[in-house]
């Protein structure tokens, strides 16, 4: 096994195993914490595939933001005495085939068909991700700031206390 | 050596699980971590099919828009829990019912 190989199957064990924590497991806090641990290993995975810039954004928005929000979102929802902040399941033999069809029929598609591979030489991207971004994808890129506002603006809108409510 | 099916089969496996999550999850909460799964499913495969297709990033220009998606997606989903919970007292989403006529 070359280094290349040891280095993804701990990052591929890392992801899918917390994965099955985040959607197994029955404390809250326990899903919030392998979340950590996922969004750690799919960083790992875009450093595997040459994707530095990526990797960074994946722990600065996911790790520093999201996971941080959903943790707030854990602690409000939840009576703060409640030690044990356990949640139940629903449907579970249905959804368990569901999803292990749904992963059968991409795992197969994926492993089966004959991709026209031509790997990338791993160099360095974020300077040529800014230029793709004030160039080619100018409008986009905007437009995403703007989402950005808007979403928070309405989030604020939505959680504020009304007056006559 | 690891090649792009490797990755498309990581893909898969996190996909699968967040698809279980949102199916099986009664909390709100959870739902919301198993959708984050499913993005970051998609992640992974446009970033891989951006490595092992010549030399362009328009996969991971693609990624970064996604993350960006998935930031404004949490901060709206998590304002609309909370006023669930102010609501109605519960985070499950079973509970929430008060359209039905």
């Amino acid at each position: 096994m070359t280094a290349e190989a040891i280095v993804f199957t701990v990052f591929a064990v890392l992801t899918v195993g917390s994965a099955l924590v985040v959607v197994l497991a029955r404390s809250l806090i326990y899903n919030a914490f392998a979340l950590l641990f996922t969004f750690f290993g799919v960083a790992g995975l875009y450093v595997l595939l040459g994707a530095d810039f990526l990797a960074a954004a994946q722990l600065l928005v996911y790790v520093g933001g999201i996971l941080v929000l959903l943790l707030f979102g854990v602690m409000l929802t939840h009576k703060i005495y409640e030690l044990d902040l356990k949640t139940d399941t629903v449907q579970f033999v249905p959804g368990l085939i569901v999803a292990a069809g749904l992963f059968v029929i991409l795992a197969a598609t994926g492993w089966r068909t004959e991709w026209a591979a031509v790997p990338r030489p791993p160099e360095p991207t974020t300077r040529e991700i800014g230029g793709l971004f004030l160039g080619q994808y100018l409008l986009p890129f905007e437009a995403a700031s703007v989402l950005l506002l808007v979403a928070l603006i309405g989030a604020a809108m939505i959680v504020r206390r009304r007056k006559d409510a | 050596m690891i090649a792009l099916p490797h990755y498309l089969l990581v893909s898969a496996a996190l996909f699968s699980l967040g698809v279980l999550g949102l199916l099986t999850r009664r909390n709100a909460v959870n739902v919301l971590m198993s959708v984050e799964l499913i993005l970051n499913s998609a992640n992974v495969n446009l970033v891989a099919f951006s490595r092992y297709s010549a030399g362009n990033l328009e996969g991971q220009i693609f990624a970064v828009f996604v993350i960006v998606v998935a930031a404004a997606e949490v901060a709206v989903a998590l304002a609309i829990v909370l006023t669930l919970y102010r609501l109605r007292r519960t985070p499950n989403l079973d509970e929430a019912d008060i359209l039905k006529g």
